[in-house]
């Protein structure tokens, strides 16, 4: 594998680890199984595209299009708390509503930007290549979330929003308005996703429709892998763990794509990448059961 | 514990990166197509004959690889960073996507689009003269008005045109938005039916039943992956169906005026050999296929109440028994 594609999966990964971090706050801290983020993803990618392309500037474009991801998890989360309809099968309808939502914000399935200035375009350095640039760029994005979020989280709010999701009824009866904490903690899952979706778009050069196919299996393979690593319930050690498992599975996609030295395939990718994540979700179990025996 | 296991990992990860770099350099062509589909695969399949055609085989040191993005735009740009650090002479990229996310990666290696319908709104290419950039190709736009002649041949009181599509693909959303402008100027209207998803295809159809006196499709992903469930629409209502592609033909429509795909990818392998043989891609216009093929299903015809005529049938390059 050469330099470029290793920095190019390293960068896909930290945009990637923007969605990791809000699956993990939907999932695994609000413990709500949240698919919106399948339209929030490409929402992001649709919203910022489209502004850019309209003339406007690309970081308050990309504000806009995080925004616009936290107003559809809200949604979610509305439809949920005041509407009654179960947790899945609100961000089911949501992520559906979006596919159409999305199409009309592009007014076309796919929207060009590689002609077009991006966040990235400002930061092009004579003395660091794009190639390297983008993906520190990225990455110092990451870092500056995964710390706000731990600060977030434990703050007074943090803490409720924690404790609806662990236990809905003590945190009411704490006086924790769990509504409100579920409807919060989604908008902030979903505005990453869509803060990623949206970063994704600019990076690649476009936003188009099938982008969010699958995002919400990447992010959630992304939280496991990271968890398998670091079984630590540390807060800080697992923020910082999903957003490496989501690092780690891009590495995986690069190494499968350079698989065709053991007669691999092109169309074999996902089956390898699948076998690769499995190895990994297997390993803490192996672990265990060795221990077992030696003991 | 967990530390040593995730050093380890990060070794194995090194070790692997370490066994694949540095290979020696040979010609070598890199081909990339969004999801693997039978018209996307003749296309590889052209290029790849075009070049050995002209010498240029694995046996006598060609570098060829393929890869697909199965459908996610997520691989399709790490493909694209994959090609680019894998230098070589040229990337062929097929199907608008995956054409995008290489052409974004690849600023100085040359890169030949195929099967892209407008390159220009792609941003692939800025207008269909030689681009100046690294970049050069074949769409496969198909030119509407014969289309519409077609349609005519086949229903001459045609009025009302149905098309179902998938209002997700870019090049069925280019096709809809010309004929929206051109039919009406030929005293026929446009009546869509969207199909976002392949199981919404026969809905799509029978949503039409009553408006339309024929139902058009171009090449759309969605449409031609479920063409049968629009064949029965159109056997059961009576409306005759043309296609854009050859292959629904054999499957039921009428007729179909289509591009062959796999002389789509002989014409791009041919761009392919120019710029192995020294020509910079930046000089070479942007093509479009004229290799256009009449395709009747007389059978088809009779099932959905149409009788073909004798000129009609003279000029097809197939007619199916």
């Amino acid at each position: 594998m050469s330099w470029y594609a290793l920095w190019g999966a390293l960068e896909i990964g930290f945009i990637y680890g923007l969605v990791a971090l809000g699956v993990l706050i939907s999932f695994r801290i609000l413990r709500f199984p949240d698919l919106t983020v399948d339209g929030s993803f490409p929402l992001g990618a649709a919203v910022a595209a489209t502004l850019i392309v309209a003339g406007w500037e690309p970081f308050s474009a990309t504000l806009v299009a995080t925004l616009a991801g936290g107003l559809a998890g809200a949604i979610t989360g509305w439809l949920n708390v005041r509407l009654r309809i179960m947790d899945l099968l609100a961000s089911i309808l949501m992520m559906i509503a979006l596919y159409s939502i999305n199409l009309r914000i592009m007014g076309r399935p796919n929207v060009p930007l590689i002609t077009e200035p991006t966040v990235f375009s400002f930061f092009e350095l004579d003395t660091v290549p794009e190639y390297i640039s983008r993906p520190l760029l990225v990455l110092a994005v990451v870092v500056a979330i995964k710390l706000a979020l731990d600060w977030y989280l434990g703050t007074r709010t943090g803490l409720a929003l924690r404790a609806t999701g662990s236990n809905p009824r003590m945190a009411r009866a704490q006086g924790v308005a769990t509504g409100v904490m579920v409807l919060a903690g989604l908008a902030l899952s979903n505005a990453l996703c869509a803060l990623g979706g949206a970063l994704f778009a600019q990076s690649q050069g476009v936003s188009d429709i099938s982008m969010g196919i699958g995002t919400i299996v990447i992010g959630l393979a992304a939280v496991i892998v990271g968890e398998s690593l670091f079984s630590s319930r540390k807060l800080i050690v697992m923020t910082a763990a999903v957003v490496l498992g989501a690092v780690l599975y891009r590495l995986f996609v690069a190494l499968a794509l350079n698989a065709d030295f053991i007669g691999l395939q092109a169309q074999d990718l996902n089956l390898i990448t699948a076998v690769l994540v499995t190895i990994f979700l297997v390993v803490p179990l192996l672990r265990q059961k060795l221990r077992e025996r030696r003991n | 514990m967990r530390l040593t296991l995730l050093a380890q990992s990060v070794f194995c990860v090194a070790a692997l990166f370490a066994t694949m770099t540095g290979t020696a350099r040979a010609q070598s062509v890199a081909v990339t197509s969004i999801v693997e589909h039978p018209a996307l695969d003749a296309i590889k399949d052209g290029v790849k004959d075009a070049l050995t055609d002209a010498g240029h085989t694995e046996e006598k040191g060609l570098r060829w690889q393929f890869q697909t993005a199965q459908g996610n735009t997520a691989i399709a740009a790490q493909i694209a960073r994959k090609f680019v650090g894998d230098q070589p002479d040229v990337i062929v990229a097929i199907a608008t996507p995956s054409a995008q996310a290489v052409v974004a990666a690849a600023k100085t290696i040359p890169v030949v689009y195929a099967a892209v319908t407008d390159p220009v709104a792609a941003q692939l290419v800025p207008s269909l003269e030689p681009s100046g950039s690294n970049v050069t190709g074949v769409s496969d736009s198909l030119e509407l008005a014969r289309q519409i002649e077609l349609i005519k041949q086949v229903v001459p009181n045609a009025r009302k045109v149905g098309m179902v599509y998938n209002p997700g693909e870019a090049n069925s959303v280019a096709v809809v938005e010309q004929l929206r402008e051109l039919l009406p100027t030929m005293g026929m209207s446009l009546i869509e039916a969207g199909a976002p998803r392949t199981v919404d295809v026969g809905a799509a159809a029978r949503s039409l039943v009553g408006k339309v006196d024929v139902i058009y499709t171009n090449t759309d992903n969605n449409v031609v992956s479920a063409y049968e469930s629009l064949v029965k629409v159109g056997n059961d209502a009576q409306i005759p169906l043309v296609a854009s592609d050859t292959a629904s033909v054999a499957r039921g429509a009428i007729a179909a005026l289509g591009l062959d795909y796999y002389e789509m990818g002989r014409q791009a392998g041919r761009l392919v050999l120019r710029i192995l043989d020294g020509e910079n891609p930046g000089d070479i216009p942007s093509e479009t296929s004229d290799q256009l093929a009449l395709h009747l299903n007389p059978e088809a015809a009779r099932k959905q109440g149409v009788t073909l005529s004798s000129e009609l049938l003279e000029t097809a390059a197939v007619v199916l028994e």
